[in-house]
């Protein structure tokens, strides 16, 4: 097991550091770069004032380099500047002291956001705490519901709650993010028309609307009127998919031997369900809903775009838009993070739920 | 004039999408009439649930192509006075023009019902075809990884794995955008990918008819000749007859969304692959001294079609979601474009208003997503029945 594990990590570290270089790569084309510099020191450039721009903020050196730089595992880059000045990648943040030494991620230097004047360690904290909310919100609501979904279509195969509760299943998956959230906004919180015109009309709410279609104020205090529609938007999607194993899941244990020899003895069906097939029917599940974590960050970028709630994704739009390249960098960090670990936790909690994978 | 009703909407809609109904009907009729003698095509006419999503789909097929007869209105063209009406609103003063905006305007004065119809047309330019050739490249690449197996599978599975870990959002923002476009980055890439069905397709004919040079010779030519004059046309834009061709834009999306796919699909081909090399006709084949190649393409692969028809249909769902995502964050579509994805996105700012321009696409986005995966669950059940 632990040489197993011991395995994963390794691979999981050398993935991990080919998929950052792949975002290093991509967000430091020399375009991406012009743009970067225009951005930063004025539109009207010339071709040769950017260069020297380039240049002196350190953007001069070969990729992989600059790579080795914001990794940390290089020393920082060091200029004097016309003016006998020293300029550095340390320097600005320690002091001159620090020119020449390493300053990366491995010394937990992530950069400064250009998009919202603060270091990216600040930004990136406190939004991932936004969507952390948001997520978990997102799982209370999703997990059970699709574990129920499946279970109930499952026990029964072929019969019409299976049948309803499939083709439920089915259109949950056919309904991406940016659709729903239309739907739910379009019909609980537009105040011309939908629901909320005609509860406004018997008296039933006191404000215009019945949900908020802006999640800006989840921020301060999580309400249910101004959180269920990005928690909703987001779990119906990811629902479908789990609820549909669960019910595969199901369907394939109920047909085993030891369920037919409970029947035969006499055990109600509930308990057959509940006792006898439930713990092995949820093995499968419990993988898949650990893979939809890193799917489910599609749905946090839409659904934060859409509900304009400044979370993760929403700050990974922003950084995505305005060229912001070492808080997307960052932003990529996380996320590749979250895929890989996930991707663990599904393994090795695949291997110790079934007792009949034995890693040696 | 008066504005129409909801009852009258419908019908002139209805009367507009008269073509649809009279192919989907022939095509009924015919597949009813025949379908003893359809294989898998024709057993899907024995399930509900896969002829309501065939239904669904070919509905939206035959609404691309005859998207120049339904629409009632030019997609781009604005009608001053229009901006934001509700639908059945008459036009002010219409000239030859169509006397109504059937499902409103949008806000920029535009025909609601005609951009939808239009978005149709895009999608189902793009959708297909990619899912196709993600679906080559999985093939050519799963085949030789689950039945050789050894470093090439090791190594093919960790750049799976590799693209896999890549949530989808970021790599659409880092891979399709204006300056990635004039990079070499997406022309590289078609490069590759392109290339893998044109081989597919001469290894499939060599390994059928290579006992029979005259004819492999001939077979393999054409398809050499056809396969690299589309193939210099779509990846490189240098079709020397100016047939083949596609934008940078449309070139730069259409790349994003088969490296996204295809290693889903070369795991599923992989894991399929594994699990029939143990069969008794692959020992048989074995025996017999069958190379290779011709094992994998003419004994494994059409077993494993039940399967890989299934997937085939989500995934052309799936890759609709991916490009209205990549549509709705505005990344690589023309400004005036009428595709779903960016439509829904220039109609969500005044959404809790006017939600009109964004639910109509959004509505016909999900019919059609929902149409592939009936489709596809009506197929799974009837190619698991034998």
């Amino acid at each position: 097991m632990l040489l197993f594990l011991m395995r994963r990590i390794g691979v999981m570290i050398v993935t991990a550091l080919c998929l950052t270089f792949v975002v290093f790569y991509l967000t430091n084309l020399p375009a991406k770069l012009e743009t970067l510099a225009k951005t930063q020191a004025g539109s009207r450039m010339s071709d040769a004032e950017v260069a020297r721009w380039l240049e002196r903020n350190g953007y001069g050196s070969p990729v992989v380099v600059r790579y080795g730089e914001w990794l940390g595992v290089l020393p920082g880059w060091v200029r004097d500047d016309e003016s006998g000045a020293l300029r550095g990648r340390c320097v600005d943040r320690i002091g001159p002291e620090a020119a020449g030494t390493r300053c990366g991620l491995l010394q937990g230097y992530w950069g400064q956001s250009t998009r919202f004047r603060e270091s990216v360690a600040n930004v990136i904290g406190a939004r991932l705490g936004a969507t952390g909310w948001l997520m978990l919100w997102v799982l209370i609501v999703m997990v059970p519901m699709a574990l129920v979904v499946g279970v109930l279509a499952g026990m029964r195969e072929g019969s019409r709650t299976d049948r309803t509760l499939s083709t439920f299943a089915i259109a949950s998956t056919a309904t991406p993010e940016y659709v729903s959230g239309v739907l739910f906004i379009a019909l609980l919180a537009s105040s011309t028309v939908g629901l909320s015109p005609l509860l406004v009309n018997w008296g039933a709410i006191d404000g215009p609307v019945l949900f908020q279609g802006n999640a800006r104020s989840a921020l301060e205090q999580i309400t249910f009127w101004n959180f269920a529609l990005p928690v909703m938007t987001i779990a119906l999607y990811g629902m479908g998919y789990v609820a549909r194993i669960t019910r595969a899941s199901m369907t394939e244990v109920m047909t085993q031997q030891y369920v037919r020899t409970a029947r035969l003895k006499g055990v109600s069906f509930a308990n057959i369900v509940l006792k006898h097939a439930l713990r092995n029917a949820l093995i499968a599940p419990f993988t898949v809903i650990m893979l939809q974590i890193p799917w489910l960050l599609n749905g946090v970028v839409v659904v934060e775009v859409l509900f304009s709630y400044p979370g993760f994704g929403w700050t990974l739009f922003e950084a995505a838009v305005n060229n912001d390249i070492e808080l997307l960098l960052a932003a990529s960090v996380v996320a590749v993070v979250v895929v890989l670990v996930t991707q663990l936790i599904s393994d090795v909690g695949y291997v110790y739920l079934n007792p009949r994978i034995r890693i040696s | 004039m008066e504005p129409l009703g909801w009852l009258e909407i419908f019908a002139r809609i209805a009367w507009q999408l008269l073509p649809v109904w009279v192919a989907l009907l022939i095509t009924f009729a015919l597949s009813l009439r025949f379908k003893r003698r359809l294989g898998l095509y024709g057993k899907l006419f024995d399930s509900t649930v896969g002829m309501i999503g065939f239904a669904i789909v070919m509905f939206w097929v035959f609404a691309a192509v005859f998207a120049d007869f339904i629409i009632t209105h030019d997609p781009l063209s604005q009608v001053s006075r229009m901006r934001n009406v509700v639908p059945g609103t008459p036009l002010p003063n219409p000239g030859n023009l169509y006397e109504y905006y059937l499902l409103g305007g949008d806000a920029l004065a535009r025909d609601v019902f005609s951009r939808a119809v239009m978005g149709a047309r895009e999608v189902l330019r793009i959708a297909p075809f990619a899912a196709m050739i993600s679906f080559m490249i999985g093939i050519s690449l799963g085949l030789p990884a689950g039945y050789l197996g050894g470093r090439l599978d090791t190594g093919l599975t960790f750049l799976a794995n590799l693209v896999l870990a890549f949530p989808v959002i970021l790599l659409f923002f880092l891979l399709v955008a204006p300056e990635i476009q004039n990079t070499m980055i997406p022309t590289v890439m078609a490069g590759v990918l392109f290339l893998v069905p044109v081989l597919f397709v001469m290894v499939l004919l060599n390994a059928r008819f290579f006992t029979q040079p005259g004819k492999r010779n001939l077979y393999v030519g054409l398809v050499l000749g056809f396969g690299l004059w589309a193939y210099s046309g779509l990846a490189f834009n240098a079709d020397p007859l100016g047939f083949w061709g596609m934008s940078p834009n449309l070139l730069n999306v259409f790349v994003a969304v088969v490296f996204v796919n295809a290693p889903t699909v070369f795991r599923i081909v992989r894991g399929i692959t594994m699990d029939i090399k143990t069969r008794d006709y692959v020992a048989a084949a074995q025996t017999r001294g069958e190379g290779p190649w011709y094992i994998m393409l003419w004994e494994i692969l059409p077993n494993a079609r039940g399967p890989l028809i299934v997937d085939f249909c989500l995934r052309i769902g799936y890759t609709t979601i991916l490009l209205g995502t990549l549509g709705f964050f505005g990344l690589g579509v023309t400004p005036e474009s009428p595709d779903w994805g960016s439509t829904i996105n220039a109609g969500r700012r005044l959404l809790t208003v006017y939600p009109h321009p964004a639910l109509v696409p959004a509505l016909s986005l999900m019919s059609l997503v929902l149409g592939l995966n009936l489709l596809a669950d009506g197929l799974r059940e009837e190619s698991l029945k034998d």
